[in-house]
């Protein structure tokens, strides 16, 4: 079995987790799951029960109900909602996960179809990976994206072939296959169709016999006259399919690569549980490199779900939207079949989105100079700040640089009305600073 | 004593002067009440200008520049092929003609401003679009390699304190400048990049702003340090950009319309330029979808047409702003496509593809001949007559006055092309 960590687990602890695992937690949550200690805590998050969604009702500018198939961008805020209002946070994180790893687009289809695809990752999430694979693959929106349906016996189509094993799969670069299995599983993969209705679009996605290729196919050294669920299949029992996959799944949750042993471990856990993705997550969820390794850039979903969770805060306004979008994750339109770069989520222009998330967060709580009445006294002000947002640990030196803003900032009231208001705006600028500050961003 | 002139300091000085005029004589200023000091900064001695435009996806390269009386490739694109009639011909290689989208680069082929790569690529191609691209964006096959190729100039020869000099006009970093030492920056649009709070103003708000540098120091934690990093880069950026806040750009030509971004973001560029920001690579991504499994002829044309009506637009600005002679703009894909088309009214991924130099100093002279489709490599590809690592090194050598040995790995083994005049 992989190691298990060992260390306290306190509230840092459990708040990393809720990060990880989830989307934050909401005010009070991480003082609450410490108490568990780590193996409840992981318990907990792998087996949560039936979902139920708390807190306000999401709704768009206008207060009326979300329009997630027929509303431009309101697809991505019924997701969003899923996020901040779930009782499942694991399997919400999980269908974040699946939607990365198996990257497709609504440009190349519709929101309906986007959201069946969605809902196929909620359900299978921690399941077998095989079934998961296989349902992809067939996949309405997927079969679009990756030109599926115009994969046929007499014109056949390299592209999911390739990505199959590329990206899904096996990986690139590593000697696992080669240009002809490429082609030989394009010609597995023949024969889905679909019809297209002037109203709905895409639509009545089947298998036909008549533009499947029935001959026989090679495909990686094994000869059989292969169909789409064998290719799916061929794929998860690649030798090099093992190492792939816990290496992938673990990078979505521990930003350093698994330790040697590691790896071995979960690649034999993931197989001797016939390929089955829980045990492998649970696993990671309690391995050491989580709570003692350093920390993670939030993906911006992540980040604005979180952010909503700690002010309690529905989905109230369609801004989420573009705000995601700046900062480089619009959910439905990863920017090509690989997903997001994990690694580059930061740079100047996307820490200005994140800037622009805060204020658009924080904006309903604005408090105005002449009337709220705080103390002038940089201490309270910083810990009202952070009683803002729940609480959330921060490292010394944000918590000091935090601070010394706030000192200077009274310092600079050298008139009777600058005493008054200064506190009201030094609170609002705290909160803006302590919701982009580097401790939030990461986690 | 005077600044040295041309060099990025001096740039620098300049800027902050500028920003410092600006704010005490004009206040809070439109970029047109720059004029005198753009002049001053276009007239004086400068860095040259590298821009690389990214078509992504893999560009038809057969449909780019394409031998319209060539039976076999009539025979290979039943569907796709296009006519004499389409599109303008190609002078260099009459045999050959533009995809009619491309008659803005027809037009500055005209006046000796293009050089055209019309079979670009390396050995043992590589058909999957991350692994071809990622070899483009670190000049290497080398599949680990973690800097781009851009961004190991700017490590040799550019300055720990300017990120401008690295510039993405994007939402993100494009992975061309990753640099391993020296800071580099994405920016969507020059004229909004400011720092607004709710109820934050006055002596508050300059406070809260100067609190961002202080944040941005130096974290141990890994990635703690890398949000640290991207705060005290923004806020540096801030500052240097403070001039174009909720400015026209005083652009000189007229640029595409429509809803597409990257004709303003190439006039903001030229502004930036004009303005003597300093900097010295830039990477953008082209419009459109050039991945075209299917429905390819419109979504090519469709793409092609607004990236090159663009950077027609763009070399119009820069001659008209006198900056002509400071910018080259090398225009790439990943890879071309598969010479037979699919069945699906597209075309699967390929090996060579198609550049384009464009700029007054651009030489002008094709590099490598077109390949034909009589000779297809084993996989029914475009064979490259030129490679990518080679062009690199021309631009690095010819153009940025860097030896290309401390940036491409084995630069030593390949012929360098004239690609500068």
């Amino acid at each position: 079995m992989p190691p298990v960590y060992r260390g306290p687990f306190r509230k840092p602890q459990a708040e990393r987790l809720l990060w990880r695992a989830g989307f934050g937690p909401r005010p009070g949550e991480a003082e609450r799951l410490a108490k568990k200690g780590l193996e409840h805590a992981v318990h907990s998050l792998t087996h949560p029960g039936r979902e139920r969604l708390r807190g306000p009702k999401p709704h768009d500018d206008n207060g009326h109900p979300l329009a997630p198939y027929d509303a431009w961008g309101h697809e991505q805020l019924w997701w969003l909602d899923r996020m901040v209002r779930t009782s499942r946070p694991l399997a919400e994180r999980m269908t974040l996960v699946w939607h990365d790893w198996f990257a497709t687009s609504e440009d190349a289809s519709n929101a309906r179809l986007m959201i069946r695809q969605n809902n196929l990752f909620r359900k299978h999430g921690l399941g077998s990976f095989l079934t998961l694979l296989t349902d992809v693959t067939c996949d309405p929106a997927m079969l679009l994206w990756l030109s599926g349906t115009d994969n046929t016996k007499d014109s056949p189509n390299e592209n999911y072939g390739r990505e199959l094993m590329e990206l899904f799969t096996i990986g690139a670069g590593r000697g696992g296959y080669t240009e002809r299995d490429v082609r030989e599983q394009a010609r597995a993969l023949t024969g889905w169709r679909n019809d297209w209705s002037e109203n709905l679009g895409p639509i009545h996605f089947r298998f036909d016999k008549r533009r499947h290729d029935p001959g026989v196919k090679r495909i990686f050294g094994k000869r059989g006259h292969f169909d789409w669920r064998d290719s799916c299949r061929l794929c998860v029992q690649h030798r090099l399919h093992p190492s792939f996959f816990v290496t992938k799944l673990w990078g979505y949750f521990v930003p350093t690569p698994p330790p040697a042993a590691t790896k071995r471990s979960l690649e034999r856990l993931y197989v001797a549980h016939g390929h089955a993705i829980g045990p492998v997550v649970e696993a990671i969820l309690k391995h050491p490199a989580l709570y003692d390794g350093p920390r993670m850039v939030k993906p911006p979903a992540v980040y604005v779900a979180g952010l909503l969770r700690s002010l309690r805060r529905g989905i109230d306004t369609e801004a989420w939207t573009w705000l995601m979008g700046l900062a480089g994750q619009s959910l439905f339109f990863p920017p090509n079949v690989a997903g997001w770069d994990d690694t580059r989520w930061l740079d100047t222009s996307t820490y200005r989105a994140r800037w622009l998330i805060a204020s658009h967060a924080i904006r309903p709580h604005e408090l105005k100079g002449d009337k709220a009445k705080l103390p002038a006294d940089a201490a309270k002000l910083l810990t009202r700040a952070e009683a803002f947002f729940g609480k959330p640990v921060l490292t010394g030196r944000t918590h000091a640089e935090l601070k010394r803003f706030a000192r200077h900032a009274l310092g600079d009231a050298n008139a009777r009305w600058k005493k008054e208001q200064y506190p009201a705006l030094i609170e609002n600028a705290l909160r803006q600073l302590l919701a982009s500050s580097p401790d939030l961003q990461t986690c | 004593m005077p600044l040295p002139a041309g060099t990025g300091l001096d740039r620098r000085a300049f800027v902050t002067r500028t920003f410092g005029l600006a704010l005490s004589v004009y206040g809070v200023g439109k970029l047109n009440l720059f004029e005198e000091g753009i002049a001053r900064a276009a007239s004086g001695p400068a860095q040259p200008v590298l821009v690389s435009v990214f078509l992504p996806g893999g560009a038809d390269s057969l449909s780019v520049l394409y031998p319209a009386l060539d039976s076999r490739y009539r025979q290979l694109r039943p569907t796709l092929a296009l006519g004499a009639g389409d599109g303008p011909q190609f002078t260099e290689d009459p045999s050959l003609y533009w995809h009619p989208s491309l008659a803005p680069f027809a037009t500055l082929h005209g006046e000796g401003k293009v050089t055209v790569m019309p079979a670009v690529g390396y050995t043992h191609p590589d058909q999957s679009h991350f692994t071809s691209r990622h070899f483009w964006e670190v000049g290497a096959t080398e599949p680990r390699l973690v800097t781009g190729w851009m961004g190991r100039y700017l490590d040799h020869a550019g300055a720990r304190d300017n990120p401008l000099q690295g510039l993405s006009l994007d939402y993100q970093l494009q992975p061309s400048l990753a640099s391993a030492k020296v800071p580099v920056a994405a920016l969507a649009a020059p004229d909004e990049y400011t720092f607004d709070a709710p109820g934050v103003w006055g002596d508050v708000e300059t406070r809260m702003l100067e609190t961002l540098q202080p944040l941005g120091a130096r974290r141990s934690d890994r990635f703690l340090n890398e949000a640290a990093n991207a705060t005290a880069q923004s806020d540096r950026l801030r500052r240097q950009l403070a001039p174009f806040t909720g400015s026209d750009y005083g652009t000189p030509v007229p640029y595409p319309d429509g809803d597409d971004g990257f004709p303003r973001q190439l006039a903001g560029l030229a502004a930036m330029l004009a303005s003597g920001l300093p900097l010295r690579c830039v990477a953008i991504t082209a419009p459109g979808e050039y991945d075209t499994h299917s429905d390819q002829p419109k979504a090519l044309a469709d793409g092609l047409d607004i990236t090159a009506r663009s950077l027609l637009a763009f070399q119009r600005d820069l001659e008209a702003r006198g900056l002509a002679d400071r910018v080259l703009t090398l225009v790439w894909s990943e890879f071309g496509r598969r010479a037979e088309e699919n069945g699906s009214d597209g075309t699967d991924h390929g090996a060579a593809g198609s550049a384009f130099l464009i700029g007054t100093r651009s030489k002008g002279q094709m590099v490598g001949e077109f390949p034909g489709v009589a000779n297809l490599d084993d996989d029914g590809n475009l064979r490259a007559t030129s490679d990518f690592r080679a062009v690199y090194s021309s631009l690095l050598e010819q153009w940025l006055g860097e030896d290309a040995a401390a940036v491409i790995p084995g630069a030593g083994s390949f012929q360098r092309p004239v690609l500068v005049k």
